[in-house]
């Protein structure tokens, strides 16, 4: 491995400008579960690793029914899933945080991680895309600007963040009523693997429950980047609930991937997934907005 | 070459500091730099856990965390379990339910059913399997590892 620098940065502005300086040499270290594998591999060569992990606006965990949830960068999974409130509220971004890597994983790797790895695979992408979630960035000139997660990954690997700028927070709106997320993945084994399809879906009913009010819908390991089956989701809006409704729906996902094959599935395997998650998704959604 | 880092940790208790390399992760440091050899290295990669160890109560790979980012932070590691004349009650588990092999993988089993049994003294079958996931062993087939932690936790609960 190529020596490197590790700076712990004290603020975000110091952050940003160690980033800044070093240009693609550069990278924010936060559980380093993808990152440090990534350099020692040689995939990726760095001159400096800026550990953001001990910054407070990296670190916020912070949920209220009224504001919603605030979500550092940084935070590991395993906090944010032993959050009891935070789990009722979001579960489709638990189902997520809950099956990455190991018990071992989950002690240090981060949802900010996992989304800038910008991995089309990344299990906790979908949630982020279909809870609604705005990326807050920081600047090297001190700017902030805030793009929606479905608009974050530009390409495998590839993500909209430019020279010197973090990926500091999430906001995630509060849960409308009569409202629930799911999300789960297609693997061979029990755990410890890679998506070769993921699916998430929220969705928020009417007062009996009996019709959509609205849906979102996404997709990992389909596209060169999580997608968001933006028309399929509006289709849905105003159906009631049947069995019609969430196949068309499927059948409407299925239409708009377009994966490859590879190790882990065949195109022919992954189109055939992601008619069968999809309806999982949303069944598994609806199912929690009425046991509520 | 970037400078060597001084790091002040506490490691099993008891105040320690070193150089490092930036690019040493924490297995290495453990391994070659303070000669604690309990934790093993296997994939590297964050696969395996045969490199697990306990930092700031949590759960996680060695290999996958650096050395330089130990400053400040308390670590627990196989080489602290034992006392002097007694293994600990995981340790005896163990043995008495012949839960190794090679013994290679064992230290991070034993690591992470502890890191287990802190948080959950009274685990199912079904949480520790999925707790031990990230725990591979190639001789045992887990099942007496499973029953080894199941006595444990009777042990210490």
């Amino acid at each position: 491995m190529r020596a490197f620098e590790y700076v712990p940065a004290k603020t975000v502005a110091e952050a940003t400008s160690l980033l800044a300086e070093k240009g693609d040499q550069a990278k924010p270290l936060a559980g380093g579960t993808d990152l440090i594998v990534m350099v020692r591999e040689n995939r990726r060569q760095l001159d400096r690793m800026v550990d953001i992990k001990d910054l407070p606006e990296t670190n916020v965990l912070s949920y209220s029914p009224d504001t919603g949830l605030e979500l550092g960068a940084a935070v590991p999974c395993h906090e944010i899933y032993a959050d009891g409130a935070i789990s009722a509220a979001y579960p489709g971004l638990i189902d997520a945080a809950k099956i990455i890597g190991g018990t071992a994983i989950q002690g240090r790797a981060s949802v900010g991680g996992n989304l800038c790895n910008a991995s089309p695979a990344a299990d906790t992408i979908p949630p982020l895309i279909v809870l609604g979630a705005i990326c807050v960035i920081a600047g090297p000139d001190g700017s902030t600007r805030e793009v929606p997660a479905e608009q974050f990954c530009t390409a495998p690997g590839q993500t909209v963040l430019e020279n010197g700028e973090l990926l500091v927070s999430f906001k995630i709106p509060p849960p409308p009523k009569n409202s629930s997320s799911f999300y789960l993945r297609f693997i061979p084994r029990n755990e410890m693997d890679i998506a070769v399809v993921g699916a998430g879906a929220s969705v928020v009913l009417d007062d009996a429950k009996t019709s959509i009010v609205s849906a979102r819908i996404s997709l990992a390991a389909v596209a060169p980047t999580p997608l968001f089956a933006e028309e399929v989701s509006d289709s849905l809006a105003g159906k009631e609930i049947s069995d019609e409704s969430i196949n068309a729906a499927a059948e409407a996902a299925q239409a708009i991937a377009s994966p490859i094959s590879d190790m882990r599935g065949t195109a022919e395997q992954r189109t055939h997934l992601v008619g069968v998650l999809t309806r999982r998704a949303l069944n598994g959604a609806i199912q929690r907005v009425k046991e509520a | 070459m970037p400078k060597k880092v001084h790091v002040q940790t506490t490691i099993n208790g008891e105040a320690v500091e070193y150089l490092c390399e930036p690019r040493q992760s924490l297995l290495e440091v453990l391994r070659d730099v303070l000669h604690l050899t309990g934790a093993k290295e296997g994939c590297n990669n964050g696969n395996c856990g045969a490199c697990s160890v306990i930092l700031d109560g949590r759960l996680v790979n060695s290999c996958l965390v650096l050395g330089a980012e130990l400053e400040g932070k308390s670590l627990e590691t196989i080489e602290g379990l034992a006392e002097p004349e007694q293994l600990h009650p995981i340790q005896d588990a163990f043995l008495e339910n012949a839960a190794l092999q090679c013994g290679i993988c064992t230290p991070g089993f034993i690591m992470a059913a502890k890191a287990l049994l802190d948080q959950n003294p009274n685990p199912t079958e079904h949480e520790i399997r999925y707790w031990l996931a990230g725990n591979l062993c190639r001789c045992t087939g887990y099942d007496k590892i499973v029953r080894a932690v199941q006595d444990a936790a009777q042990t210490t609960s």
